[in-house]
Protein backbone atom coordinates (compact mmCIF):
# COMPACT_ATOMS: atom_id res chain seq x y z
CA UNK A 1 0.00 0.00 0.00
CA UNK A 2 1.49 3.36 -0.95
CA UNK A 3 1.81 5.32 2.12
CA UNK A 4 3.50 8.78 3.09
CA UNK A 5 5.79 9.78 5.72
CA UNK A 6 4.05 12.15 7.91
CA UNK A 7 7.01 14.00 8.73
CA UNK A 8 6.49 17.07 6.10
CA UNK A 9 3.50 19.66 7.10
CA UNK A 10 2.67 22.78 6.06
CA UNK A 11 3.46 25.83 8.63
CA UNK A 12 0.31 26.94 10.73
CA UNK A 13 -0.16 30.42 8.88
CA UNK A 14 -0.48 28.88 5.49
CA UNK A 15 -2.96 26.21 6.59
CA UNK A 16 -4.68 29.07 8.14
CA UNK A 17 -4.76 30.60 5.21
CA UNK A 18 -5.40 28.02 2.58
CA UNK A 19 -8.60 27.11 4.89
CA UNK A 20 -9.94 30.83 5.07
CA UNK A 21 -9.80 30.84 1.15
CA UNK A 22 -11.59 27.49 0.86
CA UNK A 23 -14.35 28.54 2.45
CA UNK A 24 -14.34 31.48 1.10
CA UNK A 25 -14.77 30.41 -2.08
CA UNK A 26 -16.92 27.31 -0.66
CA UNK A 27 -19.65 29.61 0.27
CA UNK A 28 -19.30 31.54 -2.91
CA UNK A 29 -19.98 29.10 -5.54
CA UNK A 30 -23.61 29.30 -5.60
CA UNK A 31 -23.26 32.46 -7.41
CA UNK A 32 -20.30 31.34 -9.40
CA UNK A 33 -21.60 28.68 -11.07
CA UNK A 34 -24.76 27.13 -13.12
CA UNK A 35 -27.13 24.91 -11.40
CA UNK A 36 -25.54 21.88 -13.24
CA UNK A 37 -22.03 22.39 -12.38
CA UNK A 38 -23.34 23.39 -8.90
CA UNK A 39 -24.71 19.61 -9.06
CA UNK A 40 -21.98 18.27 -10.06
CA UNK A 41 -19.44 20.02 -6.75
CA UNK A 42 -22.16 18.65 -4.47
CA UNK A 43 -21.66 15.00 -6.19
CA UNK A 44 -17.57 15.49 -5.84
CA UNK A 45 -18.32 16.30 -1.99
CA UNK A 46 -20.11 13.53 -1.15
CA UNK A 47 -18.12 11.12 -2.80
CA UNK A 48 -14.89 12.69 -1.20
CA UNK A 49 -16.52 11.94 2.40
CA UNK A 50 -17.13 8.61 1.05
CA UNK A 51 -13.02 8.07 -0.20
CA UNK A 52 -12.01 10.02 3.08
CA UNK A 53 -13.95 7.25 5.37
CA UNK A 54 -12.59 4.67 3.11
CA UNK A 55 -9.42 6.36 3.15
CA UNK A 56 -9.32 5.36 7.39
CA UNK A 57 -9.11 1.69 6.11
CA UNK A 58 -6.89 1.66 3.52
CA UNK A 59 -4.92 4.38 3.86
CA UNK A 60 -3.97 4.61 7.82
CA UNK A 61 -5.12 0.92 9.04
CA UNK A 62 -3.55 -0.73 5.94
CA UNK A 63 -6.95 -2.52 5.04
CA UNK A 64 -7.93 -3.13 1.76
CA UNK A 65 -11.32 -3.76 1.36
CA UNK A 66 -13.43 -3.93 -1.58
CA UNK A 67 -17.17 -3.62 -0.11
CA UNK A 68 -17.31 -0.68 1.26
CA UNK A 69 -19.99 0.82 -0.51
CA UNK A 70 -22.27 -1.64 1.49
CA UNK A 71 -22.58 0.97 4.32
CA UNK A 72 -22.82 3.53 1.86
CA UNK A 73 -25.52 1.97 0.64
CA UNK A 74 -27.62 0.42 3.43
CA UNK A 75 -27.45 3.60 4.73
CA UNK A 76 -28.86 5.45 1.88
CA UNK A 77 -31.71 2.74 1.64
CA UNK A 78 -32.07 3.10 5.26
CA UNK A 79 -32.64 6.75 4.81
CA UNK A 80 -35.36 5.88 1.23
CA UNK A 81 -37.28 4.12 3.45
CA UNK A 82 -37.23 5.94 6.68
CA UNK A 83 -38.82 9.01 4.49
CA UNK A 84 -40.86 6.93 2.47
CA UNK A 85 -42.57 3.91 4.39
CA UNK A 86 -42.28 5.38 8.03
CA UNK A 87 -42.54 8.84 7.40
CA UNK A 88 -39.89 9.61 9.15
CA UNK A 89 -38.08 13.15 9.26
CA UNK A 90 -34.49 13.86 8.84
CA UNK A 91 -33.24 14.53 12.60
CA UNK A 92 -34.65 10.60 13.03
CA UNK A 93 -33.95 8.96 9.75
CA UNK A 94 -30.21 10.24 9.27
CA UNK A 95 -29.32 9.01 12.90
CA UNK A 96 -31.46 5.81 12.99
CA UNK A 97 -29.58 5.57 9.17
CA UNK A 98 -25.92 5.81 10.36
CA UNK A 99 -26.73 3.25 13.44
CA UNK A 100 -28.27 1.24 10.69
CA UNK A 101 -24.65 1.74 8.42
CA UNK A 102 -22.18 1.28 11.83
CA UNK A 103 -24.33 -1.64 12.92
CA UNK A 104 -23.63 -3.52 10.11
CA UNK A 105 -19.97 -2.24 9.67
CA UNK A 106 -19.80 -3.89 13.00
CA UNK A 107 -21.60 -7.50 12.15
CA UNK A 108 -19.51 -7.26 8.94
CA UNK A 109 -16.23 -6.49 10.84
CA UNK A 110 -16.67 -9.37 13.27
CA UNK A 111 -17.25 -11.90 10.35
CA UNK A 112 -13.87 -10.10 7.93
CA UNK A 113 -11.45 -9.12 10.68
CA UNK A 114 -10.91 -12.76 11.31
CA UNK A 115 -9.08 -12.45 7.68
CA UNK A 116 -6.31 -9.98 6.48
CA UNK A 117 -4.96 -9.23 3.45
CA UNK A 118 -6.51 -10.52 0.25
CA UNK A 119 -8.61 -12.86 2.34
CA UNK A 120 -9.92 -9.23 4.06
CA UNK A 121 -10.37 -8.55 0.16
CA UNK A 122 -12.91 -11.08 -1.01
CA UNK A 123 -14.79 -11.61 2.16
CA UNK A 124 -15.57 -8.02 2.74
CA UNK A 125 -16.53 -8.16 -1.40
CA UNK A 126 -18.67 -10.62 -0.71
CA UNK A 127 -20.81 -9.57 1.84
CA UNK A 128 -21.50 -6.11 0.37
CA UNK A 129 -22.57 -8.51 -2.49
CA UNK A 130 -25.11 -10.16 -0.19
CA UNK A 131 -26.52 -6.96 0.54
CA UNK A 132 -26.66 -6.21 -3.17
CA UNK A 133 -28.51 -9.28 -3.66
CA UNK A 134 -31.23 -8.56 -0.86
CA UNK A 135 -31.74 -5.19 -2.60
CA UNK A 136 -31.94 -6.24 -5.74
CA UNK A 137 -34.11 -9.30 -5.05
CA UNK A 138 -36.14 -8.22 -2.01
CA UNK A 139 -38.85 -6.21 -4.51
CA UNK A 140 -41.59 -5.19 -1.92
CA UNK A 141 -39.20 -3.72 0.30
CA UNK A 142 -36.53 -2.20 -2.12
CA UNK A 143 -38.27 -2.29 -5.18
CA UNK A 144 -35.69 -4.27 -6.70
CA UNK A 145 -34.08 -3.64 -9.80
CA UNK A 146 -36.24 -0.20 -10.11
CA UNK A 147 -35.00 1.25 -7.14
CA UNK A 148 -36.78 3.37 -4.79
CA UNK A 149 -37.59 6.50 -6.45
CA UNK A 150 -38.91 9.89 -5.10
CA UNK A 151 -37.01 9.45 -2.36
CA UNK A 152 -37.75 13.68 -0.35
CA UNK A 153 -35.26 16.37 0.44
CA UNK A 154 -34.67 16.15 3.80
CA UNK A 155 -37.05 19.30 5.72
CA UNK A 156 -35.00 21.20 7.70
CA UNK A 157 -37.91 22.95 9.56
CA UNK A 158 -36.12 26.11 8.66
CA UNK A 159 -37.29 28.68 6.13
CA UNK A 160 -35.00 27.01 2.94
CA UNK A 161 -36.30 24.54 1.67
CA UNK A 162 -33.70 21.83 0.62
CA UNK A 163 -35.23 21.21 -2.70
CA UNK A 164 -33.66 24.33 -4.18
CA UNK A 165 -29.93 23.89 -5.23
CA UNK A 166 -28.35 26.32 -3.61
CA UNK A 167 -29.79 25.75 -0.04
CA UNK A 168 -28.76 21.75 -0.83
CA UNK A 169 -25.69 22.75 -1.66
CA UNK A 170 -25.00 24.43 2.02
CA UNK A 171 -26.76 21.56 3.52
CA UNK A 172 -24.09 19.29 2.07
CA UNK A 173 -21.44 21.48 2.55
CA UNK A 174 -21.99 21.68 6.15
CA UNK A 175 -22.31 18.03 6.29
CA UNK A 176 -19.79 16.96 4.43
CA UNK A 177 -17.60 19.85 6.57
CA UNK A 178 -18.76 18.64 9.70
CA UNK A 179 -17.85 14.57 8.95
CA UNK A 180 -14.83 15.86 7.36
CA UNK A 181 -13.01 17.84 10.43
CA UNK A 182 -14.15 14.97 12.49
CA UNK A 183 -11.87 12.26 10.24
CA UNK A 184 -9.08 15.58 10.54
CA UNK A 185 -9.90 14.82 14.32
CA UNK A 186 -9.63 11.08 14.33
CA UNK A 187 -6.57 10.63 12.26
CA UNK A 188 -4.40 13.24 14.03
CA UNK A 189 -5.61 11.36 17.30
CA UNK A 190 -3.02 8.73 19.21
CA UNK A 191 -6.31 6.32 18.03
CA UNK A 192 -5.29 7.56 14.45
CA UNK A 193 -1.29 7.11 15.04
CA UNK A 194 -1.68 3.68 16.49
CA UNK A 195 -3.79 2.71 13.18
CA UNK A 196 -1.08 4.28 11.13
CA UNK A 197 1.13 1.70 13.56
CA UNK A 198 -1.08 -1.44 12.64
CA UNK A 199 -0.55 -0.22 8.80
CA UNK A 200 3.84 -0.58 9.04
CA UNK A 201 4.00 -3.15 11.45
CA UNK A 202 0.94 -5.32 12.98
CA UNK A 203 4.01 -7.74 15.08
CA UNK A 204 5.62 -4.58 16.16
CA UNK A 205 2.02 -3.26 17.61
CA UNK A 206 1.58 -6.61 19.27
CA UNK A 207 4.63 -6.29 20.90
CA UNK A 208 4.06 -2.91 21.89
CA UNK A 209 1.12 -4.27 24.32
CA UNK A 210 -1.37 -2.80 21.31
CA UNK A 211 -4.74 -4.93 21.41
CA UNK A 212 -4.89 -4.30 17.51
CA UNK A 213 -8.48 -6.26 16.87
CA UNK A 214 -10.40 -3.36 18.84
CA UNK A 215 -7.94 -0.92 16.98
CA UNK A 216 -9.40 -2.35 13.57
CA UNK A 217 -12.55 -3.05 15.01
CA UNK A 218 -12.76 0.67 15.58
CA UNK A 219 -11.81 1.56 13.01
CA UNK A 220 -13.72 -0.61 10.77
CA UNK A 221 -17.14 0.46 11.83
CA UNK A 222 -15.83 4.36 12.10
CA UNK A 223 -15.38 3.81 8.49
CA UNK A 224 -18.43 2.22 7.69
CA UNK A 225 -20.53 5.17 9.27
CA UNK A 226 -18.77 8.03 7.52
CA UNK A 227 -19.59 6.03 4.35
CA UNK A 228 -22.92 5.98 5.54
CA UNK A 229 -23.24 9.51 5.82
CA UNK A 230 -22.16 9.87 2.25
CA UNK A 231 -24.74 7.12 1.22
CA UNK A 232 -27.56 9.92 3.02
CA UNK A 233 -26.61 12.67 0.99
CA UNK A 234 -26.58 10.56 -2.15
CA UNK A 235 -30.00 9.39 -1.60
CA UNK A 236 -30.96 13.03 -0.98
CA UNK A 237 -29.17 14.32 -3.49
CA UNK A 238 -30.58 11.98 -6.58
CA UNK A 239 -33.80 11.66 -4.60
CA UNK A 240 -33.49 7.81 -5.78
CA UNK A 241 -31.87 4.93 -4.36
CA UNK A 242 -30.92 1.70 -6.51
CA UNK A 243 -29.08 -1.68 -6.23
CA UNK A 244 -25.84 0.36 -7.92
CA UNK A 245 -25.45 1.95 -4.58
CA UNK A 246 -24.39 -1.38 -2.55
CA UNK A 247 -22.44 -2.89 -5.94
CA UNK A 248 -19.01 -3.82 -5.89
CA UNK A 249 -18.42 -1.22 -8.40
CA UNK A 250 -19.34 1.47 -6.54
CA UNK A 251 -16.58 -0.38 -3.76
CA UNK A 252 -14.30 -0.28 -6.74
CA UNK A 253 -14.74 3.30 -7.85
CA UNK A 254 -14.83 4.91 -4.07
CA UNK A 255 -11.03 2.56 -4.45
CA UNK A 256 -10.22 4.07 -6.94
CA UNK A 257 -10.63 7.59 -6.05
CA UNK A 258 -8.32 7.37 -2.99
CA UNK A 259 -5.59 5.47 -5.12
CA UNK A 260 -6.07 8.04 -7.86
CA UNK A 261 -5.98 11.20 -5.39
CA UNK A 262 -3.38 9.33 -3.03
CA UNK A 263 -3.59 6.85 -0.28
CA UNK A 264 -2.87 7.67 3.65
CA UNK A 265 -4.00 11.51 3.83
CA UNK A 266 -7.16 12.59 3.85
CA UNK A 267 -6.49 15.44 1.35
CA UNK A 268 -5.48 12.87 -1.51
CA UNK A 269 -9.28 11.30 -1.52
CA UNK A 270 -11.39 14.69 -1.84
CA UNK A 271 -8.81 14.97 -4.79
CA UNK A 272 -9.27 11.43 -6.09
CA UNK A 273 -12.90 11.91 -6.07
CA UNK A 274 -13.26 15.06 -7.64
CA UNK A 275 -11.78 14.40 -10.57
CA UNK A 276 -12.62 10.92 -10.95
CA UNK A 277 -16.97 12.45 -11.43
CA UNK A 278 -15.35 15.52 -13.35
CA UNK A 279 -14.12 13.12 -15.61
CA UNK A 280 -16.64 10.77 -15.17
CA UNK A 281 -18.89 13.34 -16.37
CA UNK A 282 -16.60 15.06 -18.92
CA UNK A 283 -16.38 11.61 -20.79
CA UNK A 284 -19.19 10.03 -20.63
CA UNK A 285 -20.75 12.99 -22.28
CA UNK A 286 -19.05 12.19 -25.21
CA UNK A 287 -18.46 8.13 -25.55
CA UNK A 288 -20.34 5.26 -23.93
CA UNK A 289 -17.05 3.45 -23.23
CA UNK A 290 -16.16 5.99 -20.34
CA UNK A 291 -15.06 2.79 -17.62
CA UNK A 292 -12.68 1.83 -20.50
CA UNK A 293 -11.19 5.53 -20.33
CA UNK A 294 -11.57 5.06 -16.45
CA UNK A 295 -8.72 2.14 -16.62
CA UNK A 296 -6.50 3.74 -18.81
CA UNK A 297 -6.32 6.81 -16.52
CA UNK A 298 -5.25 4.13 -13.46
CA UNK A 299 -2.71 2.29 -15.13
CA UNK A 300 -1.44 5.50 -16.22
CA UNK A 301 -1.72 6.55 -12.43
CA UNK A 302 -0.51 2.84 -11.54
CA UNK A 303 2.74 2.96 -13.50
CA UNK A 304 3.53 6.98 -13.28
CA UNK A 305 1.94 7.90 -9.87
CA UNK A 306 1.76 4.74 -7.37
CA UNK A 307 0.99 7.04 -4.57
CA UNK A 308 -1.59 9.18 -6.20
CA UNK A 309 -1.46 12.68 -7.76
CA UNK A 310 -1.37 14.10 -4.10
CA UNK A 311 2.01 11.97 -3.88
CA UNK A 312 3.13 13.04 -7.30
CA UNK A 313 2.95 16.68 -6.25
CA UNK A 314 4.51 15.63 -2.99
CA UNK A 315 7.63 13.88 -5.02
CA UNK A 316 7.58 17.33 -7.17
CA UNK A 317 8.03 19.64 -4.30
CA UNK A 318 10.71 17.32 -2.53
CA UNK A 319 13.12 16.95 -5.66
CA UNK A 320 12.57 20.67 -6.00
CA UNK A 321 13.61 21.34 -2.44
CA UNK A 322 16.38 18.93 -2.93
CA UNK A 323 18.18 20.22 -5.95
CA UNK B 1 10.16 -15.30 42.68
CA UNK B 2 11.85 -15.68 39.34
CA UNK B 3 11.41 -13.39 36.85
CA UNK B 4 10.77 -16.09 34.38
CA UNK B 5 10.53 -19.38 34.23
CA UNK B 6 10.22 -22.10 31.27
CA UNK B 7 8.96 -25.29 31.97
CA UNK B 8 9.23 -28.06 29.48
CA UNK B 9 8.55 -26.26 26.79
CA UNK B 10 8.44 -27.73 23.36
CA UNK B 11 7.10 -26.71 19.54
CA UNK B 12 6.68 -28.66 16.65
CA UNK B 13 6.47 -27.65 13.17
CA UNK B 14 4.74 -30.74 11.36
CA UNK B 15 6.98 -33.30 11.94
CA UNK B 16 9.63 -30.61 12.98
CA UNK B 17 10.73 -30.79 17.04
CA UNK B 18 11.98 -26.82 16.44
CA UNK B 19 12.07 -26.86 20.23
CA UNK B 20 11.68 -30.12 22.53
CA UNK B 21 11.02 -30.10 26.63
CA UNK B 22 13.45 -26.81 27.09
CA UNK B 23 13.62 -25.98 30.90
CA UNK B 24 15.11 -23.18 32.50
CA UNK B 25 14.74 -20.06 35.12
CA UNK B 26 15.83 -16.25 34.96
CA UNK B 27 16.02 -14.23 38.18
CA UNK B 28 15.26 -10.32 38.61
CA UNK B 29 18.24 -8.62 37.09
CA UNK B 30 20.06 -11.26 35.31
CA UNK B 31 21.67 -10.96 32.11
CA UNK B 32 21.06 -14.33 30.11
CA UNK B 33 22.39 -14.62 27.17
CA UNK B 34 20.88 -17.77 24.85
CA UNK B 35 23.25 -19.05 22.50
CA UNK B 36 23.51 -22.33 19.77
CA UNK B 37 23.80 -22.53 15.90
CA UNK B 38 21.17 -22.05 13.49
CA UNK B 39 18.78 -23.80 13.77
CA UNK B 40 19.08 -24.41 17.68
CA UNK B 41 15.01 -23.32 18.20
CA UNK B 42 16.79 -19.72 19.61
CA UNK B 43 14.07 -17.31 18.10
CA UNK B 44 11.45 -19.78 18.12
CA UNK B 45 11.82 -19.73 21.98
CA UNK B 46 11.65 -16.06 21.40
CA UNK B 47 8.53 -16.34 19.74
CA UNK B 48 6.82 -18.65 22.12
CA UNK B 49 7.88 -16.54 25.17
CA UNK B 50 6.07 -13.18 23.29
CA UNK B 51 3.39 -14.77 22.35
CA UNK B 52 3.42 -14.62 18.64
CA UNK B 53 3.96 -18.63 18.26
CA UNK B 54 1.69 -21.01 20.71
CA UNK B 55 3.68 -23.41 22.79
CA UNK B 56 2.96 -27.14 21.67
CA UNK B 57 3.58 -27.92 25.51
CA UNK B 58 5.46 -26.68 28.05
CA UNK B 59 4.64 -23.65 30.98
CA UNK B 60 5.51 -20.20 30.55
CA UNK B 61 5.44 -18.43 33.63
CA UNK B 62 6.43 -14.31 33.81
CA UNK B 63 6.90 -13.47 37.92
CA UNK B 64 4.56 -16.26 38.93
CA UNK B 65 1.70 -15.46 36.67
CA UNK B 66 0.99 -18.21 34.21
CA UNK B 67 1.47 -16.66 30.56
CA UNK B 68 1.56 -19.78 27.80
CA UNK B 69 -1.95 -18.69 26.58
CA UNK B 70 -2.14 -14.64 26.44
CA UNK B 71 -2.01 -12.93 23.65
CA UNK B 72 1.19 -11.31 22.89
CA UNK B 73 0.01 -7.78 23.78
CA UNK B 74 -1.09 -8.90 27.12
CA UNK B 75 2.25 -10.04 27.92
CA UNK B 76 3.31 -6.71 26.95
CA UNK B 77 1.46 -4.76 28.97
CA UNK B 78 2.68 -7.18 31.71
CA UNK B 79 6.06 -6.27 31.12
CA UNK B 80 7.63 -8.17 28.71
CA UNK B 81 9.14 -6.66 26.08
CA UNK B 82 10.37 -8.19 22.92
CA UNK B 83 12.83 -6.67 20.07
CA UNK B 84 12.99 -8.25 16.46
CA UNK B 85 15.97 -10.23 15.02
CA UNK B 86 14.84 -8.89 11.69
CA UNK B 87 14.32 -4.97 12.08
CA UNK B 88 10.96 -4.49 12.59
CA UNK B 89 9.80 -0.43 12.87
CA UNK B 90 7.21 1.78 11.29
CA UNK B 91 9.17 2.46 8.72
CA UNK B 92 7.35 5.47 6.91
CA UNK B 93 6.99 7.06 10.32
CA UNK B 94 9.18 9.31 11.82
CA UNK B 95 11.87 7.56 14.38
CA UNK B 96 10.25 9.86 16.92
CA UNK B 97 6.70 8.82 16.31
CA UNK B 98 7.86 5.05 16.30
CA UNK B 99 9.18 5.78 20.07
CA UNK B 100 5.50 7.53 20.32
CA UNK B 101 3.65 4.36 19.76
CA UNK B 102 5.80 2.35 21.81
CA UNK B 103 5.14 5.18 24.53
CA UNK B 104 1.67 6.02 23.90
CA UNK B 105 1.07 1.52 24.16
CA UNK B 106 1.36 2.21 28.25
CA UNK B 107 -0.60 5.64 28.64
CA UNK B 108 -4.13 6.33 28.84
CA UNK B 109 -4.50 8.02 25.87
CA UNK B 110 -3.81 5.14 23.74
CA UNK B 111 -7.01 4.44 22.66
CA UNK B 112 -8.45 8.37 22.51
CA UNK B 113 -9.83 9.46 19.59
CA UNK B 114 -10.95 12.81 20.35
CA UNK B 115 -7.50 13.99 21.69
CA UNK B 116 -4.53 15.16 19.36
CA UNK B 117 -1.49 12.77 19.17
CA UNK B 118 0.71 15.96 19.01
CA UNK B 119 -0.92 17.65 21.90
CA UNK B 120 0.72 14.93 24.44
CA UNK B 121 3.26 17.15 25.55
CA UNK B 122 4.51 14.28 28.38
CA UNK B 123 4.69 11.78 25.63
CA UNK B 124 6.76 13.71 23.04
CA UNK B 125 8.85 14.87 26.04
CA UNK B 126 9.57 11.35 26.83
CA UNK B 127 10.11 10.50 23.60
CA UNK B 128 12.38 13.58 22.83
CA UNK B 129 14.58 12.42 25.92
CA UNK B 130 14.90 8.94 25.36
CA UNK B 131 16.20 9.43 21.96
CA UNK B 132 18.72 12.33 23.12
CA UNK B 133 19.88 10.29 25.97
CA UNK B 134 20.59 7.46 23.44
CA UNK B 135 22.36 10.37 21.15
CA UNK B 136 19.78 9.71 18.40
CA UNK B 137 18.40 12.97 18.48
CA UNK B 138 19.39 13.99 15.17
CA UNK B 139 17.78 11.45 13.42
CA UNK B 140 14.64 12.08 15.36
CA UNK B 141 12.43 13.80 12.45
CA UNK B 142 13.52 11.25 9.58
CA UNK B 143 11.25 8.30 8.33
CA UNK B 144 12.61 5.53 9.56
CA UNK B 145 12.82 3.83 6.56
CA UNK B 146 15.52 6.22 6.06
CA UNK B 147 17.98 5.61 8.87
CA UNK B 148 21.49 3.59 8.42
CA UNK B 149 20.86 0.03 9.76
CA UNK B 150 22.77 0.38 12.38
CA UNK B 151 20.43 3.77 13.67
CA UNK B 152 17.61 1.18 13.21
CA UNK B 153 19.12 -1.72 15.14
CA UNK B 154 19.39 0.88 17.95
CA UNK B 155 16.10 2.16 17.26
CA UNK B 156 14.38 -1.10 17.73
CA UNK B 157 16.20 -1.68 21.08
CA UNK B 158 14.92 1.70 22.31
CA UNK B 159 11.35 0.96 21.18
CA UNK B 160 11.49 -2.29 23.87
CA UNK B 161 12.98 -0.16 26.75
CA UNK B 162 10.66 2.53 25.94
CA UNK B 163 7.70 0.19 27.24
CA UNK B 164 9.64 0.19 30.79
CA UNK B 165 9.84 -3.67 30.79
CA UNK B 166 11.10 -5.52 33.41
CA UNK B 167 11.79 -8.19 31.62
CA UNK B 168 13.26 -7.51 27.97
CA UNK B 169 14.11 -9.88 25.14
CA UNK B 170 16.67 -8.99 22.68
CA UNK B 171 16.63 -11.14 19.66
CA UNK B 172 20.33 -10.16 17.96
CA UNK B 173 20.50 -7.14 18.78
CA UNK B 174 23.96 -6.56 17.19
CA UNK B 175 23.36 -8.88 14.16
CA UNK B 176 24.85 -7.29 11.01
CA UNK B 177 26.37 -4.15 12.47
CA UNK B 178 30.17 -3.06 11.93
CA UNK B 179 32.71 -3.37 14.41
CA UNK B 180 32.27 -0.06 15.90
CA UNK B 181 28.21 -0.20 15.65
CA UNK B 182 28.33 -3.40 17.75
CA UNK B 183 30.63 -1.49 20.24
CA UNK B 184 28.02 1.37 20.51
CA UNK B 185 24.76 -1.42 20.51
CA UNK B 186 26.91 -3.73 23.64
CA UNK B 187 27.16 -0.59 25.47
CA UNK B 188 23.52 0.66 25.45
CA UNK B 189 22.59 -2.68 26.76
CA UNK B 190 25.21 -2.64 29.26
CA UNK B 191 24.15 0.73 30.41
CA UNK B 192 20.16 -0.42 30.69
CA UNK B 193 19.25 -0.39 34.55
CA UNK B 194 19.32 -3.97 36.48
CA UNK B 195 15.96 -4.14 37.18
CA UNK B 196 15.28 -5.04 34.07
CA UNK B 197 16.09 -8.96 33.55
CA UNK B 198 17.38 -9.45 29.96
CA UNK B 199 17.31 -12.49 28.17
CA UNK B 200 19.56 -12.07 24.68
CA UNK B 201 19.99 -14.08 21.67
CA UNK B 202 23.50 -13.27 20.34
CA UNK B 203 25.86 -14.99 17.53
CA UNK B 204 29.04 -13.07 18.35
CA UNK B 205 30.22 -15.45 21.15
CA UNK B 206 33.06 -12.29 22.33
CA UNK B 207 29.55 -10.23 22.64
CA UNK B 208 28.00 -13.37 24.85
CA UNK B 209 30.38 -13.74 27.24
CA UNK B 210 30.95 -10.22 27.56
CA UNK B 211 27.55 -9.01 28.71
CA UNK B 212 26.48 -12.83 30.33
CA UNK B 213 25.61 -13.10 33.88
CA UNK B 214 24.81 -17.12 32.43
CA UNK B 215 24.34 -18.28 29.27
CA UNK B 216 22.00 -20.99 28.30
CA UNK B 217 23.02 -23.13 25.37
CA UNK B 218 20.65 -24.63 23.33
CA UNK B 219 21.50 -27.06 20.25
CA UNK B 220 18.74 -28.65 17.66
CA UNK B 221 16.08 -27.80 19.89
CA UNK B 222 17.39 -29.34 22.97
CA UNK B 223 18.98 -27.09 25.85
CA UNK B 224 22.40 -28.89 26.37
CA UNK B 225 24.01 -26.27 28.90
CA UNK B 226 23.28 -23.82 31.17
CA UNK B 227 26.04 -22.21 34.14
CA UNK B 228 28.16 -19.00 34.27
CA UNK B 229 30.37 -17.44 31.40
CA UNK B 230 33.52 -20.24 33.02
CA UNK B 231 31.28 -23.37 33.18
CA UNK B 232 30.09 -23.00 29.57
CA UNK B 233 33.30 -22.11 28.37
CA UNK B 234 35.23 -25.58 29.97
CA UNK B 235 32.10 -27.43 28.71
CA UNK B 236 33.35 -29.86 26.45
CA UNK B 237 30.13 -30.75 24.82
CA UNK B 238 29.81 -27.16 23.98
CA UNK B 239 32.75 -26.60 22.32
CA UNK B 240 32.66 -29.51 20.02
CA UNK B 241 29.65 -28.17 18.84
CA UNK B 242 31.12 -24.52 18.39
CA UNK B 243 34.49 -26.01 17.01
CA UNK B 244 33.14 -29.45 15.56
CA UNK B 245 36.55 -30.52 17.40
CA UNK B 246 37.06 -33.84 19.26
Amino acid sequence: MSTQPTTESLPWPAVAAISVVAVLISLALPYLLTPYYLGLVVKMMIFALFAMSFDLLIGYAGMASLGHAAYFGIAAYATGLLALRLEWNVWLALPASLLIAALTAALFGLLALRTRGSYFLMITLALAQVLWGIAFGWRSLTGGEDGLPDVPRPDLGLQWSLTGDTPFYYFVLFVVGVGALLLIRIVSSPFGYALRGIRESETRMLALGYNIWRYKFVAFVLAGTFAGLAGCLYAYLNRYVSPGYVHVVMSAEVLLMVVLGGAGTLFGPTIGAALFVLLENMISGYTERWLMLLGLVYVLVGMFAPNGLTGLARDFRKRRAGS
Amino acid sequence: MSALVVEAVSRNFGGVQALSNVSFTVEPGERRLIIGPNGAGKTTLFNMLSGAFAVSGGRIMLFDRNITHLPPYQRARMGLARTFQITNLFPHLTVLENVLLALQAMDDSAFSLHRRMRANDHLFRGASTLLESWGLAAIADQAAKDISYGEKRQVDVILGMAMRPKVLLLDEPTAGLSAAEVVRVVGMIRSLPRNVTILMIEHDMDVAFELADRITVLHQGRLIAEGDRDAIRNNPQVNEIYLGAE
